[in-house]
């Protein structure tokens, strides 16, 4: 029975997510479009609404190539490990209070936030085989480059959450959520937030940390010879990385479900939503507004500069709460 | 201060955190700008009539073609668009007040780079570039604009044919021309004025 | 049990597709999948933390580095092909101790009395998590860590940080020559005067 009940509600939330996805999409080349004095896509539907159903239909009866030099196998399987590490993290978010009887949550994960770590190490594999797999030069330099970055900024980070974790003194997210009843954790922990913020941009690879595309140069970094269905999976998986890591912020920094101000009235799903919103909005606006980094000035920014802020920042959370407690 | 950048280390560093919230900010402001975008095929733009776009064969305001079948146009192309062939009038089948007239008369708009030789060279001002510009088309051939396209209709027709005049010589020479199209079906914007027959011809090479 | 033997089955098959692959990038995707079912493994005996840091640890920063080589090095070819004949003569002796060692494991682990882990809640409050005593904690994780390992622990990190070291110190001898900013600029300049003076002459 609570098998079956999980399966559902896995279901629901699948769709759920694909579908915020899908608008999610829709939103930002919209945002996009208005920040760059263009009304955006505007045609499918009214105000554009269908868009994206538009785009799925495309996507699906688009070729589906495979390159003779791509190794078929590898290639075939790495969109698939892009897309689930990028979903199996909805297992775990906790939408609203978890009561006796919940029904938003899927699990309650005693590891929650670490559990969420460990499935953005294995999507980076689906960037790297991927990138390796289809047996051409830019692809590879892609995936090279998503992987140095991948890996430096998750260091970052970490640190920056870990922070989180000791003011909080758990790891589950609900349990976090519920230590900020008083305060956000925004506030104590403001470097920490913006380290965060920063590393999650460079580990969605989204612009200004967007090397692994880096259209100019890359024409589109790991997935360029990926068409089709197996490219759309790799653009759900990154779209969907973003709602994450905007859940993730919202968890751990803001709040999550609670309240600001008291205002109980409206329902906590309403707020865990308008934060992530929040939090989306400034990617794209990000987006709209940074030119991408150099290269190298991104390795030295992440390993010069994000990492020992980190650091010190987690030491003196350290020190202060074991003189407090 | 150089260019506005404060000078020392920090105060730099911190100039340079500035400026990434100025760049946010101001890319906030363009959100709720009005957007210049011209929604195309529901909103068209209204071309200045000087446009240089699709040609156009006129008439007299008798009716009578004024192109004469001269080839300065042809000669004046530097695109080698178009091909005339000539033939004589007879006086029981005046096309054109002069002695010849245009028996066949085609441009081909693919090769044509819109740059208005044709129309500064034309003795008797009968072809002219009108703002029409919605041209596209699934097949080549049906980029070969020819006289069933090109001329339009008699009653278009402007001016005094030099006919009614001593001496030959058209009245109108520059007026008309200011004009510029003549008809003035859907102000000027369908492909052709005869959008029904664009159909049929589409099949084959337009002749 | 059922879960057990299908799980030892699927780690000992992945684990054998590591090593009788020419491919090396299928050889990391089997210990990709050889490290997940690992983490069920400790799922299975309630030790989430340890789940989790298995994957973040191996499969996250181990194994992605494998990937790294692998990608810039040999591009899909087998680094090295090995005929039929160029078993080295030392192949059938470390075979017979591998053997001999196996067998002494599997002996162990049939003679061990099979644990059976506390099952904690599996709709565990929140605010309960990472409290002591539910067997795999992090909070258990870490005393242990920290008082009765504190010694292999700390030869770890030592280890670690000598071999850290010894990178630095292998890979960091032939420093190119980096300018400063302040030197780069001055260079050019130089470079541009003399590119002028080039043309007057
Ligand atoms: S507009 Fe220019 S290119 Fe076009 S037909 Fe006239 S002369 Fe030729
Ligand atoms: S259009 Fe004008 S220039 Fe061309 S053939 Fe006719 S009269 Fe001569």
């Amino acid at each position: 029975m609570s098998w079956l009940l999980v399966l559902i509600k896995s279901a629901l939330l699948l769709f759920v997510v694909i579908t915020t996805f899908a608008y999610a999409m829709l939103f930002e080349r919209k945002i996009m479009g208005w920040m760059q004095l263009r009304p955006g896509p505007n045609r499918v539907g009214p105000w554009g609404l269908l868009q994206p159903a538009a785009d799925a239909v495309k996507m699906l009866f688009k070729e589906d190539l495979t390159p003779s030099t791509a190794d078929p196998l590898i290639y075939k399987l790495a969109p698939f490990i892009s897309l689930v590490s990028a979903f199996g993290a909805y297992a775990i978010i906790p939408w609203s209070e978890p009561r006796p009887g919940d029904i938003w949550s899927i699990g309650n994960v005693n590891a929650g936030i670490l559990f969420i770590f460990a499935l953005t190490a294995i999507g980076v594999y689906g960037v790297s085989l991927g990138g390796w797999a289809s047996g051409s030069k830019y692809p590879l330099l892609g995936s090279v480059r998503a992987t140095a970055q991948m890996i430096s900024y998750e260091l970052a980070m970490t640190m920056s959450v870990i922070g989180v974790l000791i003011v909080a003194g758990t790891t589950s997210l609900a349990g976090i959520v519920h230590a900020q009843q008083r305060i956000w954790f925004v506030i104590p922990q403001l470097i920490g937030f913006a380290i965060y913020f920063v590393t999650a941009v460079a580990e969605t690879n989204r612009a200004p940390f967007d090397l692994v595309e880096a259209d100019a140069e890359l024409v589109a970094g790991f997935h360029t010879e990926y068409s089709g269905l197996r490219f759309g999976l790799f653009f759900i998986a990154e779209y969907v990385n973003m709602l994450t890591v905007s859940c993730v912020a919202t968890l751990l920094f803001f709040g999550g479900w609670n309240a600001p101000f008291g205002w109980t009235f409206i329902p906590g799903i309403v707020w865990f939503i308008l934060k992530v919103l929040f939090f989306i909005f400034c990617y794209i606006w990000l987006r709209a507004t940074m030119p991408r980094f150099r290269y190298d000035r991104l390795m030295a920014f992440g390993w010069k500069v994000l990492l020992p802020v980190a650091t010190l920042n987690l030491i003196a959370t350290a020190v202060v709460v074991a003189v407090k407690g | 201060m150089k260019n506005g950048v404060p000078r020392g280390r920090m105060r730099k560093h911190l100039y340079n955190v500035g400026a990434l919230f100025r760049g946010l900010a101001t890319v906030f402001g363009f959100m709720f700008m009005r957007k210049p975008t011209i929604g195309y095929p529901s909103v068209k733009k209204q071309h200045a009539p000087r446009f240089h776009g699709l040609h156009e064969l006129r008439r007299y305001g008798d009716g009578k073609e004024r192109c004469i079948g001269c080839e300065l146009c042809a000669i004046a192309c530097p695109a080698n668009a178009i091909t005339v062939i000539g033939a004589e009038n007879t006086p029981s089948d005046r096309r054109s007040p002069g002695e010849r007239y245009a028996a066949r008369y085609e441009i081909d708009e693919l090769r044509c780079i819109f740059c208005g030789m044709c129309e500064e060279a034309c003795p008797t001002d009968a072809i002219v570039l009108t703002p029409r510009f919605e041209m596209s088309d699934y097949r080549r051939g049906s980029f070969i604009y020819a006289k069933d396209r090109l001329l339009v209709p008699p009653e278009a027709g402007v001016g005094t044919p030099p006919d009614e005049r001593p001496g030959g010589i058209p009245a109108d020479l520059g007026e008309v021309a200011e004009i510029k199209s003549t008809t003035d079906i859907d102000k000027g914007y369908s492909a052709t004025y005869r959008g029904q027959i664009l159909k049929t011809q589409r099949r084959g090479l337009a002749g | 049990m059922t879960l057990f033997w299908i799980l030892g089955v699927l780690l000992v098959a992945s684990a054998v597709f590591v090593i009788s692959q020419r491919k090396p990038v299928y050889s990391v995707v089997g210990l990709l999948f050889h490290f997940a079912v690992l983490a069920v493994f400790f799922l299975t005996l309630n030790a989430e933390f340890l789940a989790v840091i298995q994957i973040v640890i191996y499969s996250g920063a181990t194994l992605i580095l494998f990937v790294f080589v692998i990608a810039l090095l040999s591009s899909g070819v087998a680094p090295f092909s090995v005929g039929p004949n160029r078993m080295p003569k030392a192949a059938i002796p470390a075979g017979l101790i591998a053997f001999v060692a196996l067998a002494l494991v599997v002996y162990g682990i049939l003679r061990a009395p099979l644990v059976n882990a506390p099952r904690a809640a599996t709709t565990s409050i929140p605010g309960a998590v990472g409290a002591p005593n539910v067997f795999g904690s992090v909070a258990d994780f870490g005393k242990a860590l920290f008082t009765t390992h504190l010694l292999p622990f700390e030869m770890t990190a030592f280890i670690l940080m000598v071999a850290v070291i010894g990178v630095v110190a292998l890979a960091g001898e032939t420093t190119p020559f980096v300018p400063s900013l302040r030197r780069a600029r001055i260079i050019e300049r130089e470079m541009r005067e003399a590119l002028l003076r080039g043309g007057e002459e």
